[in-house]
């Protein structure tokens, strides 16, 4: 964990999360370095989270999954994080009843010793003082999280895993529900983080991904199906076909909208029945 | 902080989740007693209790109140394991009963030697000819208190630890738990030769040496009591003000949340239970003198719920919330039970569910609703939020009196 010259590294290699009879991941192969901003984008049900999920022990993982050297798969959740891989989950899950200071003494206290912790928190930390302000929330440092807005939940989310010193960061849609400048903010932000950090971005939103993707990484069925720039994914056949052929499992607008998107013509989307039951993974 | 802690003006406060477990935090006193409210409100139950109580009441009184008070302290524990680390500890009258057992195996062995004899009348009944290993360790009054703090926190430790790291939570730790209790009461009863079986042990004369039957020494040991339970409030104060306590509530509301900070909840809600049981064990050990009998009739399944209703109607989330609900609902249960002896339990029980019902922050969320409800002109609401606010000087200490008058007024 120790920050040396050499770039921090995520190597998933042949990650396989199977859920009784149904294969959710099948065959995965991803790595990620350090300087790297990476999307990892897909339809529906294509593994994605799971995928992260499996990175972090929430699903049952087979295969190797290897961050700077220590195999994670088959270590408990926590130990995992104390590996420094930290994440975000797509519906914000910050402590509503805690206020956002709280929060973010929470998220940095992992290696705190028991006498620390039974002591009251008296001041604020640098650390979270600077992280406050990068994520515009130093003006709620009271404020229950559970009053915040959806925007500024996500943004406490980014800001627990920034003062948790997680080197690997993994996030699940996190512009989601963002307004057009709260979304530019976070892209920057990612963007500023991925020079020293491991990031991976699953993002539905298209339009942010073309504007700050450096690679992507296109998952479908459980499998990847593609990987390089965004121009490169945009001019793969397979995945055309995938954005195309799979608007069975959203509605027909949502397809073509996506597939817009990607810069594809939407006119092409024509298959499919609009389900609205149907969300992502879960 | 005072001048930051503006409310977000700028932004739509989502209202999803935030009413998620209602007023449980809004209580008086959640996080806000800052010290000076702490202070006061330990300084007015130290008043009441060491000095009014002792010249009010009589010797009877007196041992009534030391007996609620005993009740008051598995209260204070439940407090912390339930309100504010969400496990619903329907057994906590195993902890109870182990610390009661190892004090009245003491305190009877004691006595047997003060009489000249070599074991205990009950065993000698039962043609018991030589004393029980597990009796002739708690001989000697060091190794009993040192067993009557470490038993039961070791056994909570295992059992914990058992539980929660196999994340059983919810009901189902709720419905284990109170087995335990269920199971303590029967191995006690199953074991007329070590433990008098259902009567229990009782008619006790000395403690340490001090003669029970003395007045003085009565009322000393009433002090001790008080003094003691105060020393647990303090203790809890300081808890819930801490980080672990902040992570305790984390855990509570999002413990899979709390898994991907790096934290291990198992350990944390292990630490809290093993401090409830510590609580429940030492008001268990001080209930013998205090009472003269413990009995499987004071620690099983009745008895364990018992101990939560004072806990839910007091507000359990809250620091005095537990306590002052204990205390009252052990004086009502006295005065109800003298005068229509089957009705108080019904009434007991429809008490408990209404409060769970309808009212989950308990009574101390009342005054938290009522102050709500007031325009908010005086800073109020969001400095709610603000640990240790020296903020509001005459805000906390306020509510912390009349919270901490009420019930006592009702004696």
């Amino acid at each position: 964990m120790t920050r040396d010259h050499r770039p921090s590294y995520l190597e998933i290699r042949d990650l396989r999360v199977v859920f009784d009879k149904f294969v959710a991941v099948d065959g995965v192969d991803l790595r990620v370095e350090q300087g790297d901003l990476r999307f990892l984008i897909g339809p529906n049900g294509a593994g994605k989270t799971t995928t992260i999920d499996a990175v972090t022990a929430l699903a049952p993982a087979q295969g190797s999954i290897n961050h700077n050297g220590h195999e994670l798969v088959g270590r408990k959740t926590h130990k995992i994080v104390r590996y420094g891989v930290g994440r975000t989950f797509q519906t914000a899950s910050v402590f509503e009843d805690l206020t956002v200071l709280q929060n973010l003494d929470i998220a940095a206290g992992l290696r705190r010793r028991p006498r620390e912790m039974l002591r009251h928190r008296t001041g604020v930390s640098a650390r979270i003082t600077e992280v406050m302000k990068t994520t515009g929330l130093s003006d709620f440092q009271e404020t229950k999280a559970g009053v915040l807005s959806h925007g500024q939940k996500q943004w406490l989310e980014i800001g627990m895993l920034m003062v948790q010193d997680a080197n690997v960061l993994l996030l699940d849609e996190p512009v989601a529900g963002m307004s057009q400048d709260e979304r530019d903010a976070t892209g920057e932000l990612l963007r500023k983080l991925a020079a020293d950090h491991v990031v991976v971005v699953v993002e539905h939103d298209m339009e942010f991904l073309r504007k700050y993707a450096q690679s992507v990484t296109v998952m479908a069925a459980g499998k990847i199906i593609a990987e390089g720039t965004v121009a490169e994914v945009q001019a793969n056949p397979t995945v055309q076909e995938i954005y195309l052929g799979t608007a069975g499992t959203k509605s027909l607008e949502e397809a073509k909208a996506e597939a817009e998107m990607l810069g594809l013509d939407p006119e092409a989307v024509t298959v499919g029945v609009p389900s609205a039951t149907e969300r992502e993974e879960h | 902080m005072t001048t930051t802690a503006t409310p977000p003006a700028t932004t739509t406060p989502s209202t999803t989740g935030a009413r998620k477990l209602p007023s449980v935090a809004e209580g008086p006193g959640v996080w806000t007693t800052g010290p000076r409210g702490a202070l006061i409100g330990l300084g007015i139950g130290a008043v009441l209790l060491l000095v009014v109580a002792p010249l009010t009441l009589g010797g009877f009184g007196l041992d009534l109140l030391g007996r609620y008070l005993c009740m008051a302290m598995v209260a204070v524990g439940i407090g912390l394991v339930w309100g504010r680390g969400g496990m619903l500890a329907m057994g906590q009258g195993v902890y109870f009963g182990l610390g009661a057992y190892i004090m009245a195996m003491h305190m009877t062995l004691a006595d047997t030697t003060l009489e000249g004899e070599s074991i205990p009348t009950f065993m000698r009944q039962n043609g018991v000819e030589r004393l029980p290993e597990l009796w002739g360790i708690v001989q000697h009054p060091v190794i009993a208190v040192a067993a009557i703090i470490l038993v039961p926190t070791a056994v909570a430790g295992l059992l914990g630890w058992a539980i929660f790291s196999r994340r059983v939570k919810g009901a189902y730790f709720a419905i284990l738990s109170q087995a335990l209790a269920a199971a303590f009461a029967v191995l006690i009863i199953g074991q007329p030769v070590l433990t008098n079986g259902s009567n229990g042990l009782s008619n006790f004369q000395s403690l340490f040496g001090w003669d029970l039957d003395d007045s003085g020494n009565r009322l000393v040991l009433f002090l001790v009591v008080a003094v003691i339970l105060l020393a647990m409030l303090a203790v809890t104060w300081q808890l819930y003000r801490s980080r672990f306590g902040e992570l305790l509530v984390a855990v509570r509301d999002q413990e899979e949340r709390v898994r991907f900070l790096g934290y291990d909840p198992a350990l944390i809600k292990t630490v809290a239970y093993m401090i409830a049981a510590l609580f429940a064990a030492i008001g268990g050990a001080l209930f013998v003198p205090v009472v003269g009998i413990i009995s499987p009739a004071d620690i099983g399944v009745v008895p364990s719920i018992a101990f939560l209703i004072g806990v839910a109607i007091g507000g359990r989330a809250t620091w005095l919330g537990p306590v002052l609900g204990s205390i009252a609902v052990s004086f009502a249960g006295t005065q109800l039970a003298s005068a229509f002896p089957s009705a108080w339990v019904y009434l007991q029980g429809l008490l408990f569910v209404l409060v769970i019902g309808f009212l989950p922050g308990g009574l101390a969320s009342v005054i938290g609703l009522l102050r709500r409800r007031r325009p908010e002109g005086r800073g109020g609401g969001r400095g709610d939020g603000s640990a240790g606010a020296p903020d509001e000087p005459g805000d906390d200490p306020q509510d912390t009196t009349r919270e901490a008058t009420e019930p006592e007024a009702a004696r």
